[in-house]
């Protein structure tokens, strides 16, 4: 049943529970297409057969016996490898956990096992999702589906990918500076960011606490909500959860009408940097959304240009902290204890051992900033820049309902390409990073390709906190516009693998 | 800002507990002030009359009530651990008597 | 500890000389007339909440090892904290019986270095904002000349999170420094702390190691009062830090001092400070310098020793721990902890002063002696003031001083030296038999009655209501009792009588003749 995997999940969701198929067709499908191709996109880091099977029948068993299903009971999903899942390896794509199998279910896998939604595996990337591209993951890179010696953004390269390779139809993916947005703009993809505080942080291994969010990756804007309305909610468990009802954000997705909206184009976050094919097919979005009915200005936001500098200050300084139990004492890798080294010396073989190059010169940059001497200047300054970001963004959502702007500066660029340029591959998050320094949502959805290389290019929609249901019903009326013009979605258009 | 030394470099590792050999850290020393020299940017704009923002988010008062959940079998707590002895994680000998 | 293990301390197994360098100290009378003590004391006080700080886990002591653990407090991957409510209003409480302002807004910190007793290697404490700040403890302490009274201003209290515990293991001497490895229990981790810290104590001269003891012994009595911990120093639920420094004069730049840890006595914080004074002193005025650094307190030694002194100062590289909110009492919520503070132990001592009727010197001796509380237990279990007064200061004090503890810390309930009064007040006991009833039930013999089973005691106590109503009617009737002492036994018909009344008539008459006769020492 290959027809299955080019499905969409509220497509499967209806196909289960109608009966056309089972869940565990549905899973079986999708574990074929796995077997096939995921050799060449390496999208998995672990795939739990046994486990989604299982899941599946149980799903299976609850239709039959009567049980009302959830709207994505047997829809199966790509875990992206930094969220917990009981009893199944979670690497975090890093040598030191390697093996490590949690005691314990993140909020966010619980809540998919509860509303039966079918965990196929865990998804491949950046370690401890420190980069752009996947090619930081320690178990090799991800290829992107479009081009497979290409990457496929990161750090959640695994999950992106996943769906654009047809190997699952949702993913959950984690952003942190861009993780979900940059990948889905490089796939042809759909991602979003919550609110920070809209979906439980338990059990996401951190990386840069104040900015990570998990959130749905799928391949339309109604799939993404659906998953979205699963996953979020409060979490009694992570203090940082917003105790608040989740933003209608399925009904947006359907309401898909962008008419007296006002559309906001961040004038930072466009021109020079972004790639001619980037820039056209964004302008054309725009255009589009202007002729649905959406208000559209341009609007400036002035301290974007600074949000760089203060996120790679603010997340190693996190990261220096948060990567500081990983030191082999209590799970994960230890190295060098043959009883000649004292736990000092462990400690710090294990960690040289098992950390990658990129979480090391993090761990580093962090230290360095929170220290004794350079706090005030570097660690202390970059907070005080993201109350700059913030107020732009609340001067800017006074004037408009959503903010707008090309996703990543490029198309999917060639695997190697940037790994031994930091500064280049940190470029990549210039447009999604605010969105993560203000706890503001942020999608990214495909608006075409670019003339010059074929690649998929995404447009970033932006919202105010807590008003998530925005980007849907902006990105839902984009998305049928531009399905209209194209006549097929984009993926249609990607090899066949 | 200055650039950064060698032995600043080699003090950092310590302090993060990073046992990199001597050309690593060279190699971190280029890299560090490469991207030093460009984050030192948000200097520009943090004046003394800008209040820091360390949580995203404004909540205040997050709490739980004082009641027990359940705990992880000792079993479950110490399964990943790389050393076990009599219900403890064993751990390599301590120099330090305190840190 | 149920699983037995040869925990180790620092006390040197092998040869003491060998592995401790002898300290030279100055005779404590030259100390005080050379130099001038500053004092900081730092108190970390183990809350008696239910669970954890930022975890659902209990708080039992003694449970076996890692049975009170979660991916929260064992720092697992993806765990995340959350701020035990009861933990903050006790820090509130605590702020507020201490006289310190109640923060408005503060937040926790990670204070970050790494050490396996701590599972993320940070610790999350607070930094900059702690929950109270500058308030102050007013103290007694005891002087030849009667009590004195000082203020202790305290710079703040803030909460944090207490670390796991380490065994070492392996060496022949036990010595953490020769273990081979270490095992780690983090049934501890993760226990909320209070830490109170004073601003620097001075003025205080001579009276410094006394100024110390009292105040610890007023902090662990305001903690108990306030029901927000019980405060144990043998089982570290109260642990001091003591910091020292001499200057030459009183107007003279505060000197360097040293911190000394594992000071778990009130007996101990009065030993230690004074060891650190003659020993500060014994290298000053030998030209040696003071050294920045942390020193472990030996109970059994009666000494401090060094621990690794720190090349550099630590980065703890202290931000905002960005998985908590920030801390926002209201003022509605802060004046009503007030308002409900229990009665805190100065007044609390005032008034059973008056209550007991007694003296300024009196009051002094039992507050100094750790027996106030142990007597009013007593009191509440039934026993007269002055008889438990008695027992604590007297006999139950001088077996507690033979032993080297407090006298709080001997291993008998107050209720059962209340039974021990009433049996002495019965006649069922004389007082030399009731230290023998004593000295069973601290040998761990049982309570008092099966003590007094256990020795045959117990044939005596049957006429124990007999001989009070005897002594009660002779009391009564001394103009019959001396006719009875002058010889005239028929007179005896009359107390017996009494007794008969008294007894409801279900005593033995014959019985009550042969004890009268007893009791007045005239065999019959």
């Amino acid at each position: 049943m290959t027809g299955l995997t080019r499905r969409t999940a509220a497509d499967l969701a209806a196909v289960v529970a109608s009966g056309e198929a089972s869940a565990v067709e549905v899973t079986r499908a999708h574990l074929d297409r796995i077997a096939a191709v995921d050799a060449g996109v390496h999208a998995f880091l672990h795939v739990d057969a046994d486990g989604a099977l299982a899941a599946a029948a149980a799903v299976d068993a609850s239709r039959a016996a009567g049980v009302p299903l959830g709207p994505l009971a047997g829809v199966p999903l790509a875990l992206k490898d930094v969220l917990t899942m009981r009893g199944i390896p979670t690497t975090c794509g890093s040598r030191i956990l390697q093996g490590w199998r949690p005691p314990y279910d993140a909020t966010v896998t619980s809540r998919l096992k509860a509303a039966g939604v079918v965990i196929l595996g865990k998804t491949n990337m950046d370690e401890f999702a420190m980069g752009s591209s996947t090619e930081h993951s320690a178990y090799g890179p991800t290829h992107n589906p479009w081009d497979l010696d290409r990457i496929p953004g990161g750090s959640g390269g695994g999950s992106a990918a996943a769906i654009a390779a047809f190997e699952a139809p949702l993913a959950i993916g984690t952003d942190t500076g861009g993780s979900i947005r940059q990948p889905a703009a490089v796939t042809g993809t759909v991602g979003v960011k919550p609110t920070y505080g809209g979906v439980s942080r338990y059990g996401l291994v951190a990386l840069a606490s104040s900015l990570d969010q998990a959130g749905p990756c799928a391949r339309t804007v109604l799939d993404a909500a659906l998953l979205h309305a699963v996953i979020a909610g409060h979490d009694p468990l992570d203090s940082t959860s917003i105790d608040a009802p989740v933003p209608a954000v399925v009904e947006a997705a359907l309401t898909a009408d962008v008419r007296g909206m006002r559309v906001g184009v961040v004038r930072e976050l466009t021109g020079e940097g972004y790639q001619a094919g980037v820039q056209q097919r964004f302008d054309e979005a725009v255009a589009l959304l202007a002729g649905l009915g959406a208000d559209v200005v341009e609007v400036s936001c002035p301290h974007f240009p600074y949000a760089l500098a203060a996120y790679y200050l603010i997340l190693p300084s996190e990261a220096s902290s948060n990567l500081a139990k990983f030191d082999g004492m209590r799970f994960g890798l230890r190295a060098g204890d043959d009883g000649s080294h004292s736990v000092e010396e462990v400690m710090g073989l294990t960690r040289a051992e098992g950390f990658g190059d990129e979480v090391i010169r993090r761990i580093m940059l962090g230290t360095y900033a929170l220290s004794a001497g350079y706090y005030d200047a570097y660690y202390g300054s970059a907070q005080k820049v993201r109350t700059l970001i913030t107020r732009d963004f609340a001067a800017a959502f006074e004037q408009v309902d959503v903010l707008v702007s090309p996703t990543a500066p490029t198309t999917a660029f060639k695997l190697g390409e940037k790994l031994d340029d930091p500064l280049a591959m940190y470029l990549n998050d210039i447009a999604t990073i605010p969105a993560n320094l203000a706890g503001t949502p942020g999608m990214s959805l495909p608006v075409g390709l670019a003339p010059q290389d074929g690649l998929p290019v995404g447009l970033q929609i932006m919202a105010p906190v807590m008003a998530d249901d925005r980007l849907y019903r902006v990105g839902a009326a984009l998305e049928a516009a531009l399905l209209s013009r194209w006549g097929a979605p984009i993926l249609e258009g990607a090899p066949v693998l | 800002m200055p650039s950064i030394t060698p032995a600043e470099v080699a003090h950092l590792a310590r302090l993060a507990r990073l046992d990199l050999p001597p050309d690593h850290l060279a190699r971190l020393a280029g890299e560090l002030d490469v991207i030093l020299a460009s984050v030192a940017k948000v200097g520009e704009v943090a004046t003394a009359d800008i209040p820091p923002t360390s949580h995203p988010l404004p909540l205040t008062n997050v709490f739980r009530a004082d009641v027990v959940h359940a705990c992880l079998t000792p079993d479950e707590a110490l399964a990943a651990a790389p050393s076990v002895e009599a219900g403890r994680f064993r751990v390599p000998r301590i120099l330090d008597e305190e840190a | 500890m149920s699983t037995d293990l040869p925990v180790v301390t620092d006390i040197p197994v092998g040869d003491a000389a060998s592995t401790r360098a002898v300290e030279a100290l100055m005779p404590y009378d030259e100390v005080v007339r050379t130099f001038d003590p500053v004092l900081g004391l730092e108190v970390h006080v183990e809350l008696g909440t239910a669970t954890k700080m930022f975890c659902g886990c209990p708080t039992e002591f003694g449970a076996e090892p890692n049975t009170q653990v979660c991916p929260t407090c064992l720092g697992l991957p993806g765990s995340l904290p959350v701020v035990n409510a009861v933990a903050v209003e006790s820090a509130i409480r605590i702020g507020l019986a201490l006289n310190c302002d109640i923060a408005e807004w503060c937040r926790f910190a990670r204070k970050n270095y790494f050490y396996p007793d701590m599972p993320k290697n940070y610790q999350v404490s607070q930094y900059d904002e702690p929950i109270a700040t500058n308030g102050y403890l007013d103290i007694e302490v005891p002087t030849p000349d009667g009590p004195r009274s000082f203020r202790i201003e305290i710079e703040r209290a803030h909460m944090e999170e207490d670390t796991g515990k380490t065994s070492h293991l392996g060496s022949d001497t036990g010595r953490i420094l020769g273990a081979d490895y270490s095992l780690v229990d983090y049934n501890r981790a993760g226990i909320p702390l209070i830490e109170v810290v004073t601003k620097p104590i001075a003025g205080i001269g001579e009276l410094a190691p006394d100024v110390a003891k009292a105040y610890v012994g007023e902090l662990r009595a305001l903690m108990q009062a306030l029901g927000v911990s019980d405060a144990h120093m043998h089982q570290g639920s109260l642990r001091c830090d003591v910091n020292l420094s001499l200057r030459s004069s009183p107007d003279a730049p505060l000197g360097t001092r040293s911190e000394t840890k594992n000071v778990n006595s009130l007996r101990s914080v009065e030993r230690a400070t004074r060891f650190e004074m003659q020993r500060h002193a014994a290298r000053l005025a030998a030209g040696l310098s003071i050294v920045q650094e942390t020193r472990h307190w030996s109970e059994a030694l009666g000494s401090s020793s060094s621990g690794r002194s720190k090349e550099q100062a630590e980065d703890y590289r202290y931000f905002p721990e960005p998985d908590l909110v920030p801390v926002a009492p209201s003022r509605e919520w802060v004046a009503e902890l007030a308002e409900t503070l229990p009665e805190l132990p100065s007044a609390h001592r005032r008034r059973l002063q008056a209550d007991w009727g007694l003296t300024d010197l009196e009051l002094s001796a039992a507050v100094n002696a750790g027996a106030l509380g142990p007597i009013e237990a007593t009191v509440a279990d039934g026993a007269d003031a002055a008889a438990a007064r008695k027992w604590w200061l007297g006999e139950l004090s001088r077996l507690a001083n033979e032993r080297g503890v407090d006298v709080g810390d001997l291993p008998i309930f107050p209720r059962d030296v209340a039974r021990v009064i009433a049996l002495v007040d019965s006649g069922a006991l004389t007082d030399k038999l009731a230290r023998q009833v004593v000295e069973g039930v601290l040998a761990g013999a049982g309570s008092p009655d099966e003590v007094v089973a256990a020795r045959g005691f117990k044939v005596v106590s049957d006429d124990g209501p007999l001989l009070a109503a005897i002594d009660a009617a002779i009391a009564a009737n001394p103009d019959v009792t001396a006719k009875i002492l002058d010889g005239k036994v028929a007179a005896a018909g009359a107390i017996i009588g009494a007794v008969m009344k008294a007894t409801g008539g279900q005593a033995d008459a014959a019985k009550v003749r042969e004890l009268l006769l007893n009791r007045l020492g005239l065999t019959p």
